[in-house]
């Protein structure tokens, strides 16, 4: 209890301490994405993308332990082929061992294996990156909010692509009053979900990642991209679970009418 | 239960397996024939409603421990596995998360309208106690179950939970270790929440069974509150209430399976995505939603011991709930002063879950406050005096005449 009444204390000295020196991070930025709403789909183009940004950029920092390269061919997901998924899975380098003498090797990736850590542990992580441990990626659009608010939340998604999205394009100047507060090796970024000093420096520059099919590469649109492929991450099903749900909603749709036609004979017969 | 029944066995194996187990005599007794009275509303469709979630919830939930790990070092990888790899886990794990809020909802719909109707009056006393059991192990048993995924929210939810025990005198450490087994929470406090996770539906069940059994000794309640005097005032329960809770599940099932399909995760919380560590403090713990009133009120009390015994008190109180209402009337429709303290005791309630999921602080803590007195007085105070002081509206001398006498206000205008 003792613990207890510690945390409740220190979250709301947190609290209003935050409360002096800045307000809660900021919303996220409202943007819009193809696989919003009960139909919605993601756009195979735009994961494709988000993919080589996640490749090229983001995974030079941050894990993404739960997703498998074969993934990448799975129904509902970037649509590779799946020779194109033994080509890219190839690129990576994926620790494996103990070998016959009891010696851990390096091999290419196959399809079956998962993305491997850039880091061996977090400490090895933390030193890398000024103290900051680059979180795993296969979850964060469904581990962070972009906003609050029950019927907020209910009728726009609780914003975790918005979320991500608005820091990799959140990057901005401190503000005056605040640049003297700034820690050594931190960036400015009032989107940011613990405090507005994020450790990551700006990931994305215009032009950073080129396109095969020649789209756009502006920081917005590869923030855009690289959301999109991060929700696909978090939620691989996302596709047949909307689909499927539709199916059961109509099925039970009609059912209910049914139901309630036959309740409505039944009862007919006696005032009630 | 009901009297001899007057079940015939047809064929030759019907007879041969009536003598050696009559179970068909009670199925016919008790389901087919169970004298209701034919005024129920919707409002009694929850019932029904609550047994099929709770079946949901057990299906899903054995088919999800087979592939469920409880080890710290795994238990919230095998969700991702569930989520990932195993065919149709997703389902089966959305199904049983979001199976969790509908089962609330459907039991504090199905509470509150046992409140307003008096169904916890002579002589349903016994019945309403086993209902507040029930909901005491279903909170203890979704509490276990809302640890198992391993994230932040399980984790520090658990901590500050099983931390509570801390509270009571001379013993409180060593109950807590106790519980914990060990000196934090860790492998095998989520080892045994997961053994008793999976135990207590079971009990659950098997109190379903005893409620029910009680209910039908005196049979249903029903809107006028008047007891049912004689055959013309009910309906056999097949096919009446058969049709009319089918259609009546078929439509929660609508609710249930639009979240499950288009918002599986607005009911959870996005920190439980975040595998559980020890060392990292979410800023606002916050329990799941069904728990926020009851965390309003431990959180409302400035001593530790004080908010733990109100936050009990204020469930074990529903078991006082039958000799606290003085009334002699059941039904809220017949009295007109406990009708508006009724529709302000929800209120209250919905506010004190407002509460629970902001931060303890300012206006927050004196606004749970004043709403943790009135909950109190409400059950201590108002009820026992609005019992003495209302003059009640005139009850209709039967179910009959009561359905009658609306039928005829209607009729002319047809």
């Amino acid at each position: 209890m003792k613990l207890l009444k510690t945390l409740c204390l220190a979250a709301a000295g947190l609290v209003l301490l935050a409360g002096a020196a800045k307000a809660e991070p900021k919303d996220a930025k409202g943007v819009s994405y193809s696989f919003e709403g009960p139909f919605g789909t993601f756009d195979k183009g735009q994961l494709q993308r988000g993919y080589k940004v996640y490749k090229e950029v983001c995974a030079a920092c941050h894990a993404m332990k739960f997703v498998a390269f074969r993934n990448l061919a799975d129904p509902g997901g970037p649509g590779f082929t799946e020779k194109q998924v033994k080509a890219l899975a190839a690129t990576f380098k994926v620790l494996d061992g103990p070998d016959g003498n009891g010696d851990m090797f390096e091999r290419p990736g196959v399809p079956a294996d998962r993305f491997p850590a850039p880091f061996p542990n977090e400490p090895a992580a933390r030193v890398a990156n000024g103290g900051a441990y680059p979180p795993d990626l296969s979850l964060i659009t469904k581990a962070r909010a972009g906003w609050t608010g029950t019927f907020n939340q209910l009728f726009n998604g609780i914003g975790g692509p918005q979320y991500v999205y608005s820091v990799l394009t959140g990057y901005e100047d401190p503000p005056e009053e605040l640049k003297k507060e700034q820690p050594e090796g931190r960036y400015y970024n009032p989107y940011f979900t613990s405090n507005q000093w994020i450790g990551m420096p700006p990931p994305l520059s215009d032009g950073q990642v080129t396109f095969d099919d020649g789209a756009p590469n502006t920081v917005a649109d590869m923030a855009k991209d690289v959301s999109a492929f991060l929700v696909w991450t978090a939620e691989p099903k996302m596709e047949e679970r909307k689909r499927l749900g539709f199916e059961v909603l109509v099925y039970l749709a009609v059912l209910s009418l049914l139901l309630y036609l036959v309740k409505k004979k039944i009862w007919a017969r006696v005032e009630h | 239960m009901g009297g001899p029944s007057n079940y015939q066995p047809k064929s030759a194996f019907a007879k041969w397996f009536h003598e050696r187990l009559p179970v068909m005599d009670l199925v016919k007794g008790q389901v087919l024939d169970f004298p209701t009275p034919k005024n129920l509303n919707y409002w009694w469709t929850f019932g029904g409603i609550l047994s099929v979630m709770l079946t949901v919830q057990i299906l899903t939930g054995i088919v999800l421990s087979m592939h469920y790990t409880a080890s710290v070092n795994s238990a919230f990888a095998s969700v991702e596995h569930i989520m990932r790899n195993v065919n149709y886990g997703w389902l089966l794990r959305y199904l049983h998360s979001n199976g969790g809020s509908m089962f609330f909802v459907a039991a504090y719909i199905h509470i509150f309208r046992g409140m307003y109707y008096g169904s916890y009056k002579a002589p349903r006393e016994v019945l309403w106690m086993i209902g507040v059991l029930i909901y005491l192990v279903m909170m203890a048993t979704a509490f276990m179950g809302y640890v198992l995924p391993w994230g932040q929210m399980s984790f520090w939810g658990a901590k500050v939970i099983t931390n509570l025990f801390s509270a009571i005198p001379f013993f409180g450490q060593a109950i807590t270790t106790w519980l914990w087994g060990g000196f934090t929470v860790d492998d095998p406090t989520l080892n045994r929440f997961f053994s008793l996770h999976y135990l207590l539906p079971f009990v659950l069940a098997a109190l379903v069974g005893l409620h029910i059994w009680a209910l039908h000794v005196p049979g249903n309640n029903n809107p006028t509150g008047v007891s049912v005097k004689g055959s013309q005032d009910t309906v056999p329960f097949h096919p009446y209430y058969t049709m009319k809770d089918a259609f009546a599940i078929a439509v929660f099932l609508v609710v249930f399976m639009a979240f499950v399909s288009f918002a599986p995760n607005y009911l959870g919380h996005p920190l439980n995505y975040v595998e559980a560590n020890p060392l990292v403090t979410p800023p606002h713990i916050v329990p799941e939603w069904y728990y926020l009133p009851f965390y309003a009120i431990l959180r409302a009390i400035p001593d530790k011991l004080g908010g733990v015994v109100a936050m009990f008190g204020s469930i074990l109180v529903l078991f006082a709930l039958p000799w606290l209402d003085t009334s002699r009337v059941r039904s809220g429709t017949y009295r007109p002063i406990f009708k508006q303290f009724f529709w302000i005791f929800v209120i209250v309630c919905i506010g004190l879950g407002y509460l629970g999921s902001k931060p303890p602080e300012g206006a927050y803590v004196i606004w749970s406050r004043i709403l943790t007195a009135y909950y109190f007085i409400h059950f201590l105070v108002i009820l026992p005096l609005i019992g003495l002081l209302e003059s009640p509206k005139p009850l209709p001398p039967s179910i009959s005449d009561d359905v009658l006498a609306k039928a005829k206000s209607v009729a002319p205008a047809e």
